[in-house]
């Protein structure tokens, strides 16, 4: 059994230690806001955040996590930088499909925290992993402005 | 569980209702949702006392229910005809409950395509009226209940806000409270529709009503149905077109731990586990030997040569108008283009939940086409149709591959070797390697000028018949009218016009609608070409253009404001330039001037994307700009980076590393601006789509002099490191 601390609860789950954290949110546990993309980190619709950082979920083995914090998008409500990001998405409907947007606010809330006022370049480098085949990127920019507010 | 509507806080149930829009067979059902992990079960028959026809619900609480015949797939439908049903109806749009429509092709048939389908940027050209007629009879109704129950004249009354109001006496009724006596009444058959001026929530930006449950994790896509003791499964086909298992060694993946079961068809393995992981890991296990079968030599450079040689042959003739023959005289010019295989690649990969019992069959999907999901699980398992049981979800992109069922039948299949629901679940390679895909196209031109202006045009498009398969028939004498859309609605002033199709399938590959369909790969070619024209009579694309649409007033005036915002004919640095493109597609009408920069490596930044467009009633002004803007990412997307090629029979390309999408650092600014207009409302979803190939690819041709005739955008010619 593999014990994790997920949205503030502890978890124990019977899996191996090479199961990536996203099947057992998803399969195990039936917390399926995190989202299957590709499976190789590449579109990041799998993100997550482990002690406040954004990870990708579907590479990250349950075994290596330990002790650490992972935070899912059902909880993210409940940070300040989340309940920002989500507040903006829908002032600025953001959302299309909807699919990779868990993903696109876990990866924008922890930049939020990490760069509060961050610049283009930031929110490039930050979301830049994260797809959206909707193609809402305009707003997702413009959406992370508003939520850092004026600098 | 059996819970009757009523009573039922209405925040909540609208909540629920879009986690799972529970759809079930025949009839109409009440549907709702269950907490997260346990099965949405169904209500026998409807118990609202007051459903005047199959889009509308309303019960004693005053609860509105409307049925939605169109799926959400992001384009916004569920709120635009929302919007539509609840201004008709005069009811209080925040407090509407939203539901998916059931499988039923009388009821619910989009009258564009005959039966229940959501594609070809249709739901608001087809449902625009019969939706306003819908609210508009069901508060008729209302009226005459309540002037009924007051014996007072109905033309004396009035609605808002869910309530009718006899103006003179400053009696009201909720809706709620008339329910039951307007069930007994007959419904108008013409009842009056509001004056424009009327309108309350057409027009407006209005909230989405599918984005709260988007932000937080609640929202339920067809890949995140749970119903009671489900496995998961994975599944691999023959990776040669058309090949089939020879044998499989099962014994490595039974050695995974959580691994079930294998399923082993003809054409396909599939592995059965207590979660993904298991079933992924037992599927890579596993020893299988294919049978290659005739398709085993298929390449990129087949499909080419043998649409290229089609191109020789005549076709059938789409559109003929003048003499083109005599008018292209000794000095025509000529062009070939062709664009590649592509693949829809949505977020949420395929996937299907299915539950075969002896006596039923149960779904869970998220589908374009919920009728031919029911009925490829009734003709595969041998049931009727009303023992199929499809729950419609929300669908994490659709992009026209959710238009098809063959994922519908393989997961069926996997599900009849399986006891109890199994979720089988695509890998994303398995989503791109065994798809469908946008056919590749190839286009043979030729035109003439006289006085700066085109007088003859000829166009011999040749690809695949996907109509012919999709809907027989609507394939008549060897015409695909998909394939010449956008094609024949040539919106130029010339007076000798010849448009051909030439049916020419590739070798083993399957082809299907693409966001777009026929226009993104129609404007693609056909404004590249005008655009070479306009060079080859010297003049400035934009008033080559202007000077010959005199008969498309609507298409010019965007084409005017336009080039007005993108700043047409100012300065630009070296190695940047602005590309123009028009279309007139979907009952819409666009104008883009791109702006792109090329450096010498051939590397392209695309800067700034302007649209003008006039698609009549602007029915949500927000999700039309949102669709405008993710519909050109969409296309440049493809035109910058996508292709998928063929080698031995089988897909190159596997997964997004090498099928690269768009990402946000190279994603430009985009302008959109609405024209307003009082005509019906055209179609939204696709012409940004359609507008992004051709604006980009005239772009690179303003920067660096390289005329690109075939997509995706080859780096190398751009970099002037081969010749063009």
């Amino acid at each position: 059994m593999i014990n994790l601390s997920i949205n503030g609860q502890q978890h124990s789950v019977d899996a191996t230690d090479d199961t990536p954290l996203l099947w057992v949110l998803r399969d195990l546990l039936g917390m399926t806001g995190t989202k299957f993309g590709c499976g190789i980190g590449q579109c990041g619709a799998c993100t997550v955040h482990l002690d406040g950082s954004a990870v990708r979920s579907c590479l990250l083995p349950v075994g290596s996590i330990h002790d650490r914090a992972i935070t899912t998008i059902e909880a993210i409500g409940d940070t300040p930088e989340g309940a920002k990001v989500q507040k903006a998405w829908l002032d600025l409907e953001v959302v299309q499909c909807g699919y990779c947007q868990s993903g696109q606010i876990m990866a924008a809330a922890a930049l939020l925290k990490s760069a509060p006022h961050p610049e283009d370049a930031d929110i490039d480098a930050a979301m830049a992993g994260n797809i959206c085949r909707c193609g809402t990127y305009v707003r997702i920019r413009a959406a992370i402005k508003q939520a850092a507010g004026p600098a | 569980m059996n819970t009757p509507l009523h009573g039922l806080d209405a925040a909540t149930s609208r909540r629920e209702f879009l986690k799972v829009g529970v759809a079930a067979g025949g009839g109409l059902l009440l549907g709702f949702a269950l907490p997260r992990g346990h099965t949405a079960e169904h209500v026998g028959s409807a118990v609202a006392p007051f459903a005047p026809d199959a889009f509308i619900r309303i019960d004693r609480s005053g609860t509105v229910t409307l049925v939605m015949c169109q799926v959400e797939m992001g384009q916004g439908i569920y709120t635009a005809i929302s919007q539509i049903l609840a201004d008709e109806l005069d009811v209080d749009f925040q407090r509407v409950v939203v539901e998916a429509a059931p499988p039923n092709d009388a009821l619910y048939s989009n009258a564009a395509l005959g039966f229940q389908v959501t594609g070809g940027s249709t739901s608001i050209r087809v449902f625009w009226t019969p939706m306003r007629k819908a609210g508009a009879s069901a508060r008729a109704m209302l009226v005459e209940a309540a002037a009924a129950s007051w014996r007072v004249d109905p033309g004396s009354c009035r609605t808002a806000n869910s309530e009718v109001i006899h103006e003179p006496s400053g009696r009201r009724l909720a809706y709620g409270a008339l329910v039951d006596r307007a069930a007994r009444l007959t419904p108008p058959k013409d009842p009056p529709l509001k004056a424009r001026k009327d309108f309350q929530l057409i027009g407006t930006p209005a909230r989405r009503l599918d984005s709260p449950d988007k932000v937080n994790g609640r929202a339920m896509f067809g890949i995140d149905a749970m119903p009671s003791g489900v496995k998961f499964a994975t599944l691999r086909s023959s990776p040669v077109f058309g090949g089939k298992v020879a044998h499989v060694d099962e014994a490595a993946a039974r050695g995974v731990p959580g691994v079930r079961q294998v399923v082993v068809l003809d054409d396909l393995v599939a592995v059965v586990g207590d979660h993904m992981w298991a079933a992924r890991k037992g599927l890579e296990a596993l020893q299988i030997k294919w049978d290659d079968g005739p398709n085993a030599a298929v390449s990129s450079q087949q499909i080419l040569d043998e649409i290229r040689a089609a191109s020789e042959r005549d076709g059938a003739v789409a559109k003929s108008v003048g003499d083109v023959g005599k008018a292209l005289g000794s000095d025509k010019i000529e062009a070939t283009y062709h664009v590649p295989l592509l693949a829809h690649a949505p977020m949420e990969p395929m996937n299907c939940t299915v539950h075969v019992r002896p006596d039923a069959c149960e779904i869970w999907v998220g589908n374009q086409v919920i009728t031919r999901t029911q009925a490829i699980a009734a003709k595969l398992t041998g049931l009727p149709l009303g023992k199929v049981l499809v729950h419609n979800h929300l669908i994490g992109g659709g992009f026209g591959r959710r238009l098809e069922v063959d994922m519908i039948a393989k997961a069926v299949r996997v599900a009849q070797k399986v006891d109890g629901p199994v979720k089988i679940v695509w890998t994303r390679e398995e989503d791109i390697q065994q798809a469908m895909y946008r056919p590749f196209y190839f286009d043979r031109f030729a035109a003439a000028l006289t006085d700066g202006k085109i007088t003859a045009w000829s166009h011999r498009v040749v690809g695949s018949a996907i109509l012919a398969r999709f809907a027989p028939p609507a394939f008549v004498k060897g015409l695909d009218a998909d394939a010449v859309d956008g094609a024949i609605d040539f919106p130029y002033d010339a007076p000798n016009i010849h448009i051909e199709y030439v049916r020419q399938e590739p070798p083993a590959v399957p082809t299907c609608f693409w966001r777009g369909v026929g226009p993104t790969h129609n404007i693609f070619v056909i404004e590249s070409f005008v655009d070479e024209l306009a060079h080859k009579a010297g003049k400035d694309p934009v008033q080559f253009r202007l000077d010959q649409l005199q008969g498309a007033p609507r298409l010019r005036a965007c084409l005017e404001l336009v080039a007005k915002k993108a700043g047409w004919g100012q300065p630009l640095p070296a190695r940047v330039g602005r590309g123009v493109a028009v279309q007139s597609v979907f009952g819409s009408h666009l104008a883009t001037i791109a702006e792109a920069e090329v450096d010498q490596y051939g590397d392209v930044k695309v800067r700034r994307v302007v649209c003008a467009v006039d698609c009549g009633i602007a029915v949500n002004p927000n999700t039309i700009a949102a669709q405008i803007e993710g519909g050109l990412i969409f296309g440049l997307t493809a035109a910058l980076h996508s292709q998928i090629t063929i080698a031995k029979g089988r897909v190159q390309q596997s997964n997004f590393n090498d099928y690269r999408m768009m990402r946000i650092n190279e994603a430009p600014s985009i302008e959109v601006h609405l024209i307003p207009s009082e005509e019906a409302p055209g179609g939204i979803g696709e012409p940004g789509t359609v507008a992004a190939a051709p604006s980009l690819a005239n772009a690179l041709f303003a920067a660096t002099g390289v005329r690109l005739r075939q997509l995706p955008v080859d780096r190398e010619l751009l970099a002037g490191k081969k010749p063009a």
